[in-house]
């Protein structure tokens, strides 16, 4: 059976909290952090943007797992921030992991469900016999115009999973998509920072997507939210993912191991898939987890999956690369101008 | 630097390929393909390094070239990895962080970019690894 055969995360070092930015634009900080659920947010360093996010989480997958970098026939990486227009981050990555040039790659772009997505094209490409193994990579160092509201919450960071049905740790048991042509967020080509449609990104777009992917997961599963024993939802927050598990009857003791988001922010296309590396993290054989991921624009993945022996077997070494836990630990906190610094905000002479 | 002159290193850069002389066993980087002792006797062979080494002897940068200069200061150590070869790069810590004898691996961060619409140069720097 198609599965993850192994999994990789990466998060920057760097921390900014909400009341540090809430400080400079003089906004209530409090009112923030209680409205968000969100108390601080990853910050890349100078020198790290989505293709290094990407490669040391590829690299951090295949560190728990030995596979011969030239049995990797595809690698997919979703993000909204590539650091080229055109000149695909796949390739560095590959390059980076000796799996060049006998490979497939392309980037993808569904705001934050791309990874997600190369999931899936990694699924059909395994289950096709076309490849070995794929590795499908969501990551990000998130955009938000300063003062507006994404600004609190675009994070840095990115998890990579190696697709195939060689002794998978969790086999994916279903995937299916709800997609609409639905203006919620978006970022025009040439244009610095995304821009949303306010309360508008709510109800018919985070909610209905993600409502109508995980309702068309149980119907084919025949399954209701007790067959589970964790949840992951895309998390841009942390209101947004806790009322769609309440709506879909999940409770929050299901949730709550893959919600990263109060200390690490949105990593947007990384955010659903580090919420479910954080949930393998403690997951046991035998363990069901049900994915939910959102893309503005719009879109949502569901997956339903099951945990194997393999994650215990000596196949698999988990302690190999650091947890989620372990890279949400021991941050460094920066102000906001540091921040300003690293994100390239501060306007230079050229 | 040139495109090309990027492209033709990326192997080195991103992967810290280099060779080793399998006569002596001595291992070079950046890459050689000759061995200074066994000469035409040795046979050479390409070697990935494992990435992990320490620190020989660092300066901290303050005062860099126009490639470099929003990121100063900065850590330049000369890191000898553990096959045996030493070679110059970034340590990413805070100046007060780095000492003679610190354990670094090897970590992939962008190293310059040629102007706002040139190549992005990626490579090999270093974090501490204690
Ligand atoms: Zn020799």
């Amino acid at each position: 059976m198609v599965g993850i055969c192994s999994y990789g995360v990466y998060i920057p070092r760097f921390r900014i909290t909400m009341h540090e930015i809430a400080r400079v634009w003089g906004a209530d900080a409090g009112e923030i952090t209680r409205g968000l659920g969100v108390r601080e947010k990853s910050v890349p360093d100078l020198d790290e943007d989505t293709a290094t996010i990407a490669v040391e989480a590829a690299r951090a997958a295949l560190r728990r797992r030995r596979i011969a970098p030239e049995a990797i026939g595809a690698i997919y990486v979703g993000s909204e921030s590539h650091p080229y227009a055109v000149k695909p981050t796949a390739c560095t990555v590959g390059e980076a992991i000796g799996a060049t040039p006998h490979m497939t790659a392309a980037d993808y772009e569904f705001a934050c469900k791309a990874g997600t997505a190369g999931i899936q094209t990694c699924m059909g490409l395994v289950q096709s016999g076309m490849i070995t193994f794929g590795i499908a990579i969501g990551a990000d160092v998130a955009q938000g115009a300063p003062g507006d509201a994404l600004e609190y919450t675009a994070a840095a960071g990115g998890a990579a999973f190696v697709i195939g049905n060689d002794d998978p740790i969790a086999v994916i048991n279903q995937t299916c998509s709800f997609t609409t042509d639905t203006p919620d967020f978006w970022r025009r080509e040439g244009q610095s920072f995304p821009r949303h449609g306010g309360r508008f990104t709510g109800d018919p777009g985070y909610f209905r997507h993600v409502q109508g992917a995980a309702r068309m997961l149980f119907e084919r599963m025949g399954t209701t939210p007790a067959d589970y024993d964790y949840a992951v939802f895309h998390q841009p927050n942390a209101k947004f993912p806790l009322r769609a598990a309440r709506m879909l009857g999940f409770a929050e003791e299901q949730i709550l191991p893959g919600l990263v988001v109060p200390r690490l922010g949105n990593t947007y296309s990384g955010a659903s898939m580090i919420g479910l590396a954080a949930t393998l993290d403690l997951a046991k054989p035998g363990d069901r987890i049900f994915v939910t991921s959102f893309g503005s624009g719009a879109g949502s993945d569901a997956f339903d999956i099951t945990v194997t022996d393999a994650i215990a077997s000596s196949s698999f070494d988990r302690s190999a690369a650091p947890t989620v836990e372990a890279l949400l630990a021991n941050p460094v906190y920066v102000d906001y101008a540091r921040y300003a610094k690293h994100k390239g905000k501060i306007v230079m002479q050229r | 630097m040139s495109v090309s002159r990027f492209w033709r290193k990326i192997p080195q850069r991103y992967n810290l390929i280099g060779t080793q002389c399998t006569t002596c066993g001595r291992y070079f980087y950046p890459p050689r393909s000759l061995c200074p002792d066994c000469r035409r006797s040795g046979t050479i062979v390409e070697h990935q390094f494992r990435g992990e080494g320490t620190i020989v002897t660092y300066t901290v940068i303050r005062t860099a070239s126009d490639l470099f200069e929003h990121t100063t200061p900065y850590v330049l150590a000369i890191v000898r990895l553990d096959e045996g070869p030493n070679l110059t790069a970034q340590v990413v810590c805070r100046p007060e962080e780095a000492r003679i004898g610190m354990r670094v691996k090897s970590v992939f961060r962008r190293i310059a970019a040629d102007g706002e619409s040139g190549v992005i140069h990626y490579g090999t720097k270093f974090v501490p690894a204690e």
